[in-house]
């Protein structure tokens, strides 16, 4: 688990010197990310900033005293461009944000799978998807055994069909 | 006191026996989900948001509170036995609460946790049943610009002072502010944003927002981590705590239940900075701060009380006002939402069995909690043994699903994946998804009432200003605006002064030995030439008279800054 008190954004906190012997074990995280992703970091929502302010210009701003639908997206797309800005400036201060690693891999052919089971589930229902989707996730994703991976993946898609079709009635689409 | 009758009435909802048994299977899953580390309260209670929607609001609500609270329980066995905070706020209660357990103390720091946990949320409930009407009844008067106003202090206060950096906190607020203008607007009834999407003229929906963001999103960053095997906790060997524990544990109790109630209701403050608070005032306090991260009673029993005396007060906000004070608390307003409840200042009155029902099942709540808490922990750590690599497909299929059970809707689920992705991209990039949905969830409501007062006051937004309770609002924002990041650079600078002087008192120190060395060592054969460099240099430029050797790099800028 990662937990990023803000220390210096916080001055309640400010005078709690964290280097006890007893610092608590924290899960792994990835090395920090380097300048690129920093930049990235602010160009992002500097871009949609800039887009949404097209984009509420071209809805009709109105008058203050008869807004139009554009005119408050465009204030908020200001004040996201103005701290993306100073994101920008300052960017090279933080060091919040973490590398992409091979684990980002997984993670993407994580959301593949899912997505895979979001475009299969109105075709041969949720069963199969399901199915494979957790073998997938246990065997490959996890490294589990085969035959732990196979049980489970038959016996969490079980479960699932009697809690939601015959527990709980839900018109899943269901192949059987 | 009118409101006598309606608060014994929130007795008979609470008992209730449904109402009894949801309460009861929300502290167990909150605890349960508290003792793994990984799945935090707000993931779990969005990922149960469609269950929610099929049970009565009263219920549901009872049950995500119990959730919530109980997960505040749950993290502390984690953190004393194996040194494995389960929960952000439970990570402080590791320096002295693991330290006890070393000692073969962990039933007295799990007991004195349980009973300040119970202290700390009952007292917080009391102050609550007299505090919240009082507040409603005062925003009852709450116009437009009040509540404009409120919404803004809210979403920049959870920002600024919650976890990570302020400028990618407020970066996620505009994200989600932006996001909630997507569909129909609903003063002029031209959609917004849609791009020609039939599913997005109404909005986006919370529930995929919140099931993506914290549910999916949390799930595929702890895929991205790698875990750390779980060592053998230890053994709880004593039971309960001695009075003489207890006794020298009350003040810090005390003090706990305090500062967890007034942060609580802060928005942004919440469990873990009350926490962390507490246990800062209690080292600070003692007389004996060396005892401190060496088994410390006081250090168990002022954050485990804080951080259970927040969650609960965490609720007025929302209850009262309609404005969520953290995450947790947006995703409760969502649920309401979803049974078309609307939480403000009404809600006392016309929801009068919700209100009452919800703040008193708490007592029911805690007191189930010290029931459980102790006989459990055996059967929590076997939980522990579950890899999390086996839990992270069942929660993903349990989270995919369950969208698709709220709309019978393929396009909510296609939502909760990119909002994972976002959640997921967030996280690893340091901008925290809480402020993104708090932000969402107020996004109609302050634009609302941002246009509604703008039509008051005739497109005047001096008026504002102006009326006193929103002025005063607006005081108070441009004091966070102004003085927050003024305190911080004064603070800074003075850490730098401070660490500049020791590092030239190190210099000195280090050149007055080297001189030393030097002097008995002139009648031999050599000399070192580094200590040589070193000294001359102390010598030569006094403007500089920290040695590069040892400067950091937050102090070494400074002086350079300043001198030209």
């Amino acid at each position: 688990m990662k937990i990023s008190t803000n220390s210096e954004a916080n001055p309640l906190v400010a005078d709690l010197d964290l280097d006890e012997e007893n610092v608590p074990l924290e899960e792994e995280t990835a090395p920090p990310a380097g300048p690129l992703a920093n930049v990235l970091c602010a160009i992002a929502p500097l871009a949609i900033g800039v887009a949404g302010t097209v984009g509420a210009v071209e809805l009709g701003l109105g008058s203050p005293v008869d807004p139009g639908p554009g005119l408050w997206p465009m204030i908020i797309c200001l004040v996201t461009i103005i701290v993306s800005v100073a994101l920008l400036i300052g960017g090279k201060r933080f060091h919040d944000a973490e590398k992409m690693t091979r684990g980002s891999v997984t993670v993407g052919i994580g959301v593949l799978t899912l997505i895979a089971l979001v475009v299969a589930l109105p075709i041969i229902g949720f069963e199969i998807p399901s199915l494979v989707l957790v073998f997938v996730w246990l065997r490959f994703l996890g490294r589990e055994s085969w035959l732990l991976s196979g049980i489970t993946s038959v016996v969490v898609t079980v479960v699932f069909y009697f809690l939601f079709i015959v527990g709980l009635g839900i018109p899943l689409p269901r192949l059987f | 006191m009118d409101y006598f009758a309606p608060f014994l009435q929130g007795f008979a909802v609470v008992l209730e026996p449904m109402n009894l048994l949801y309460c009861l299977i929300g502290v167990v899953i909150g605890m349960l989900i508290g003792v793994l580390p990984g799945l935090g309260p707000v993931a779990t209670i969005s990922i149960l948001l469609p269950l929610t929607y099929s049970i009565d609001p009263i219920a549901a609500v009872i049950m995500l509170a119990g959730i919530f609270y109980g997960a505040q329980y749950g993290g502390t066995i984690t953190s004393v036995l194996l040194r494995l905070p389960g929960e952000a706020s439970s990570v402080v209660t590791v320096f002295d609460g693991y330290a006890m357990a070393k000692k073969g103390k962990a039933g007295t720091a799990l007991g004195i946790a349980a009973i300040g946990s119970f202290f700390g949320g009952t007292a917080s409930i009391v102050a609550m049943s007299l505090v919240a009407p009082l507040v409603a009844g005062v925003a009852l008067s709450f116009g437009p610009p009040e509540y404009a106003m409120l919404a803004l202090l809210g979403i920049l206060l959870v920002s600024t002072i919650g976890n990570g950096g302020a400028l990618k906190s407020i970066i996620a607020a505009t994200l989600g502010l932006l996001l909630a203008t997507v569909g129909r607007d609903t003063f002029t009834g031209t959609t917004r944003f849609t791009f020609d999407s039939l599913e997005l003229a109404d909005g986006i929906d919370f529930v995929p927002i919140a099931m993506g963001l914290f549910g999916l999103g949390e799930i595929l960053y702890s895929l991205d981590q790698r875990h750390r095997r779980i060592d053998t906790p230890i053994a709880v060997g004593n039971a309960w705590p001695s009075r003489g524990d207890i006794k020298q544990a009350s003040g810090a109790i005390g003090r706990g239940s305090v500062i967890g109630f007034v942060l609580g209701v802060l928005p942004g403050g919440g469990a873990t900075l009350s926490s962390l608070v507490a246990y800062a005032t209690e080292k600070r306090r003692s007389k004996t701060p060396e005892r401190f991260g060496h088994g410390a009673i006081e250090g168990v029993a002022g954050p485990e009380t804080a951080n259970n005396a927040a969650a609960t007060s965490s609720f007025i906000p929302l209850l009262t006002l309609g404005i969520p004070a953290n995450a947790t608390m947006a995703i409760i307003f969502g649920a309401l939402l979803l049974q078309g409840i609307i939480p403000g200042p009404t809600l006392i009155i016309e929801h009068p069995d919700l209100f009452w029902g919800v703040v008193n099942s708490m007592y029911i709540g805690n007191i189930l909690l010290l029931i459980l808490s102790i006989p459990l922990v055996g059967v929590f750590v076997k939980i522990l043994r579950v890899r999390p690599a086996i839990l992270a497909p069942i929660t993903v299929l349990i989270t995919l699903l369950g969208v698709y059970t709220v709309q019978n809707s393929i396009f909510d689920m296609f939502l909760v994946i990119v909002f994972g992705v976002l959640g997921y991209l967030m996280k690893k990039f340091g901008f925290e998804p809480g402020p993104l949905a708090l932000a969402f969830v107020l996004g109609s409501l302050l634009e609302t009432s941002v246009r509604q007062s703008l039509r008051i006051f005739q497109g005047d937004p001096t008026g504002f200003v102006t009326r006193p309770i929103s002025g005063t609002i607006v005081g108070i924002i441009v004091l966070l605006i102004v003085a927050l990041p003024l305190l911080n650079m004064i603070r800074k600078r003075r850490a730098a002064r401070t660490e500049r002087l020791a590092s030239e008192r190190r210099a000195t120190m280090a050149a007055e030995t080297r001189a030393a060395g030097a002097a008995s060592e002139a009648d031999g054969s050599f000399r070192s030439a580094g200590s040589t460099a070193v000294a001359t240099r102390l010598d030569n430029d006094p403007a500089d008279p920290v040695g590069d050797d040892d400067n950091g790099d937050g102090d070494g800028d400074a002086p350079g800054s300043k001198s030209p």
